[in-house]
């Protein structure tokens, strides 16, 4: 027998062997029983969603908010700069997200205004306002703007993960998703309820406490204002209370605090924050937070200046509570809200990821039931099986002992495209299994094309040597062209995809490229070996 | 075995009956087309909700939908399913249309319908979670808290263990409804366990089995990403064929599949199938597959036009389908079998999908040689070249020829 042909032989095996390596043999080497055989390849064969079980979320950052907010900032600081150096103006205010606009500034300070603009502010462009000879238009530069979105994503991103993270879920999934709409995908598997874990990726979380001014909360934004005249007092704002249930006869009450604009301590400063059980309100939660040394030194000489003031406690820009300063607090404080044992956890959790950048809108959710999944695995496998065998039995019946050829490389091709999902991570879903009973009944259409080429050549009375020659040679050709347009089709449908269809089109394409090999290549060394064994007067059994 | 032993039938003759096969189906799928004004769009590309409920018994349709029409849901639509592979499946989808206005939270829907059925089937406790709707995590996680078997640190994997033995019941032997968790002391779950499982869930006669929410932009995103793929996806191998044979074979073949796409549209208008994203994956995948079968025959056309140059086209043509027809028909006959077993076995959920696949086979398979060939014939006899061959595209090898 030819050598050539019998290192093809052993590539044949060595190939074999690293399939069945990267199947059955990972992450336990070797496996030592049938149950550690199943182990192994239930762990390195990822199962989608829709075979495990579990929620995707698509949700978008409200990237907007973010620009905005900065636009807000610059704004305040510009007001300052301008006061420090006396330039007068008539109006200085937001124009839309992106723009501040400078009314009527005094011309002699122009010049001055705008070089402070220019140092200090490099990233907005400073124009004159249309049709006004002595107002001006700041535009954030786009670059910034782009700049902003991103950061705002990937906090978000980061926020989002910790929170997930936090919940102990089995192996979430927080990634970039979709083409630049800021969407983020969230993948749980086993998470058949997924509004607990909507809840702590939607929560806002930014905390801060706030020295309060009035001793009393009003009814209203407007008798707030009037008690102090019509204009808040310099360095305040209003702030929300916190929401009251609505009793039976009466709507919910509001209450509005007024307190100092500028916050003590934010969320940034925690160190930790914990829930534990009330003192004050037996049955219920509180969460206990602990600051960084570094504000803890802000809060020390704070609080005792403030001695019997209130501080209020704003949650989400909602006031929860206003406990009184009874004496210097050095780090420590607490947060209570009649909060049940989950929410109170949830909150700590939130607390402990930090603030998200901006807000959250879920675009998408699907949530498929752990019955589904499993009912799902057994109609795709049985399918499988029952194609497998049916195509099986047709190549041993119509084609003899070479239809044996075809379903020893249809086998092998098996083994091949998943032991690459298995090496590549790929998930398999149920339109991956679709795949899979797809690249059978395509597979073996390339032993069916050699062997009528093959019968082709006999009946024109070749030898069997010349005539499998031939007809691999010839089919070669078309086998190639019949690949690439199922591949090309299913290559657009991998870029477009997600997640089922997706797992489809990676299937069939690694199921019909390890069908190239298979087909052409096995079975050419599986002829090959089979005639050098064969007697020279005896027929090809095809 | 050989089913096709010398086959010699005059394909170009009889192409007059495909294309009045391909133009009734046309028509027909066409006029049930516009009767439901376009295609049935499933969720992925109208947006809205859909819930799919799965019962212990037979589900109360009637009272569920009287209970939706009450929280002003009354025009949902609540379909009992019934399934080829399970025809007393007890499962039921709800469908809520896109609101539309996009302000309020995207599971609101859900959320109603949910409280609609907790209302009317008198489920539901607070602070405890839906027994049917935990994971394996969710059930083993109450079982450590309460330590319901008190191992204390001894525990390990026995929890968990316990938590997949118990999902795997509900999901294998009770088809993921169970009613009552006193049963399951049928695996052996003891008492106390049984008890700390009744103080974290409540059961219900139902389950939640699956859930799909669109919001509006995403929907009609993805409409237009559908189409836009397709488009990309038939102009990519125009070229190709173009450029391996010859552009006349490229715009017949092309023409063919998109006879087979719209055929297949057609005919899920009439069976009242939904378009989702996995339903265009078959139909990419079918143009895929349709090329492949078109290419199998103008491979052939072509290398007969080499050995045969003196004979008309037509003639050339008619032999090399029957040259390769037993090709055509056994590897058919063989997807179409896989695709079939799959259209039976393969569950609810790919219903559709392999729907779009098992028309697509059938109906890519003669528009190879009944479609794309008269086409390439016609062409040809249009162009009064008809007695001799019209010269072949690039063969492998040669240089390129000049488009």
């Amino acid at each position: 027998m030819n050598s050539n042909l019998k290192w093809k032989a052993v590539f044949i095996v060595i190939v074999i062997l690293i399939c069945l390596i990267g199947l059955v043999g990972r992450p336990d080497f070797p496996p030592k029983s049938w149950a550690g055989i199943k182990s192994n390849f239930g762990q390195v064969i990822k199962l989608g969603l829709d075979l495990q079980g579990g929620t995707h979320l698509i949700l978008q950052v409200q990237v907007q908010e973010a620009v905005s907010q900065e636009t807000d900032q610059v704004l305040d600081n510009i007001t300052k700069q301008f006061r420090d150096k006396t330039i007068r103006y008539d109006e200085l205010r937001k124009l839309g997200d992106t723009q501040i606009l400078i009314h009527n500034i005094a011309t002699e300070m122009a010049g001055a205004a705008r070089n402070i603009i220019s140092d200090q502010f490099p990233d907005w462009d400073i124009s004159p306002a249309p049709g006004e000879p002595s107002g001006y238009i700041l535009t954030m530069k786009p670059s910034h703007i782009a700049d902003i979105q991103q950061r705002t994503m990937d906090q978000a991103e980061e926020t989002i993960r910790r929170r997930i993270d936090a919940l102990g879920l089995t192996e979430p999934l927080v990634a970039p998703y979709g083409q630049g709409d800021n969407e983020i995908i969230v993948e749980l598997p086993g998470e058949g309820d997924p509004n607990r874990a909507k809840g702590v990726i939607q929560a806002g979380g930014q905390l801060e406490l706030h020295l309060v001014l009035d001793g009393t909360p009003y009814p209203s934004e407007t008798a707030a204002r009037a008690a102090h005249g019509g204009v808040l007092p310099p360095n305040s704002q209003l702030v929300q209370g916190k929401a009251t249930a609505s009793t039976a006869g009466q709507p919910s009450a509001e209450s509005w605090y007024v307190v100092d604009r500028v916050p003590v301590v934010t969320g940034r400063d925690l160190r930790s924050a914990t829930a534990l059980r009330s003192t004050k309100n037996i049955g219920f939660y509180d969460v206990d937070f602990v600051l960084s040394t570094e504000a803890g030194r802000r809060f020390g000489p704070f609080t005792e200046q403030n001695i019997g003031k209130q501080l209020g406690i704003v949650l989400e820009h909602r006031l929860q509570t206003a406990p009184t300063i009874n004496g210097r607090i050095e780090d420590t404080g607490v947060i209570e809200g009649q909060f049940g044992e989950q929410e109170a956890n949830d909150l700590g959790l939130v607390l402990r990821s930090g603030a998200l950048p901006a807000s959250i809108k879920y675009l998408e959710e699907r949530t498929v039931g752990p019955s589904l999944g499993a009912d799902s695995i057994r109609h795709g496998v049985q399918a499988s099986i029952v194609s497998l065998v049916v195509v099986m039995i047709f190549m041993v019946v119509y084609y003899r002992l070479s239809g044996v050829n075809a379903v020893v490389a249809l086998i092998l091709n098996l083994i091949i495209l998943l032991a690459a999902l298995a090496y590549f991570g790929a998930v398999l879903t149920l339109p991956g299994i679709a795949g899979v009973i797809l690249t059978i009944g395509m597979g073996v259409d390339s032993n069916v094309l050699i062997f009528e080429r093959i019968r082709e050549e006999l009946r024109a009375s070749k030898a069997p040597v010349s005539a499998v020659d031939m007809g691999f040679k010839r089919a070669f050709l078309t086998i190639i062209d019949t690949h690439v347009t199922t591949v090309v089709s299913a290559l657009f449908l991998g870029l477009f995809g997600t997640g089922p269809v997706r797992g489809f089109a990676i299937t069939l394409v690694i199921g019909l490229l390890a069908n190239l090999f298979t087909s052409v290549y096995v079975s050419r060394v599986i002829f090959d070996w089979h005639l050098a064994d064969m007697p020279r007067e005896a027929e090809l059994s095809i | 075995m050989e089913f096709f032993k010398q086959i010699d039938l005059d394909w170009m003759g009889k192409a007059k009956y495909f294309f009045a096969l391909s133009i009734t189906l046309l028509v027909v799928g066409g006029a049930s087309l516009i009767a439901h004004h376009g295609p049935y769009y499933g969720v992925d590309f109208k947006g809205g909700t859909v819930v799919y409920v799965r019962f212990a018994g037979a589900p109360p349709v009637d009272k569920i939908r009287a209970g939706l029409a009450q929280v002003g849901l009354g025009e949902s639509v609540i379909q009992p399913i019934s399934d080829i592979s399970s025809s007393n499946s007890n499962e039921v989808m709800i469908q809520l249309e896109e609101k539309g206005s996009g302000s309020e939270a995207l599971d609101t829907g859900k959320s109603e319908i949910l409280n609609a059925l907790h209302a009317t089937l008198g489920a539901g406790e607070p602070g405890k979670q839906d027994f049917n709707a935990a994971g394996a995590s969710a059930i083993s996680d109450a079982l450590t808290r309460k330590d319901s078997l008190s191992l204390g640190t001894g525990a390990g994997d026995r929890y968990v263990q316990m938590g997949n033995q118990i999902v795997g019941f509900r999901d294998k032997n009770k088809g993921g409804v169970l009613t009552n968790l006193n049963d399951l002391s049928a695996v052996g779950i003891n008492a106390t366990s049984i008890a700390a499982l009744q103080s974290a869930f409540y059961t219900s006669d139902f389950a939640i089995i699956n859930v799909e929410i669109v919001g509006p932009k995403v929907g009609s995103e993805l409409r237009r990403q559908a189409v836009v793929v397709t488009l990309y996806a038939l102009a990519g191998m125009l070229v190709y064929i173009a450029f391996r044979f010859e552009w006349v074979y490229g715009a017949a073949a092309v023409l063919a599949v998109f006879h087979d796409v719209l055929i297949t549209l057609g005919l899920f208008s009439i069976f009242h199938f939904e378009i989702s994203l996995t339903v265009i994956a078959a139909l990419l995948t079918l143009v895929g597959y349709s090329m492949n079968d078109t290419i199998v025959i103008f491979d052939r056309i072509r290398e007969n036009t080499r050995l045969m140059r003196r004979e008309p086209f037509k003639d050339i043509v008619n032999r090399s389908i029957n040259q390769t027809l037993s090709r055509t028909i056994l590897t058919s006959g063989l997807t179409f079998l896989t695709v079939l077993v799959l259209f039976v076995m393969g569950g609810q959920v790919l219903r559709a999908f392999s729907f779009a696949l098992v028309v697509g086979i059938l109906v890519g398979t003669y528009s190879s040689f009944g479609i794309a060939a008269p086409l390439v014939v016609a062409w040809n006899h249009w162009r009064g070249t008809g007695a001799t061959a019209v010269a072949s595209g690039p063969a492998a090898g040669t240089k390129l020829r000049k488009a």
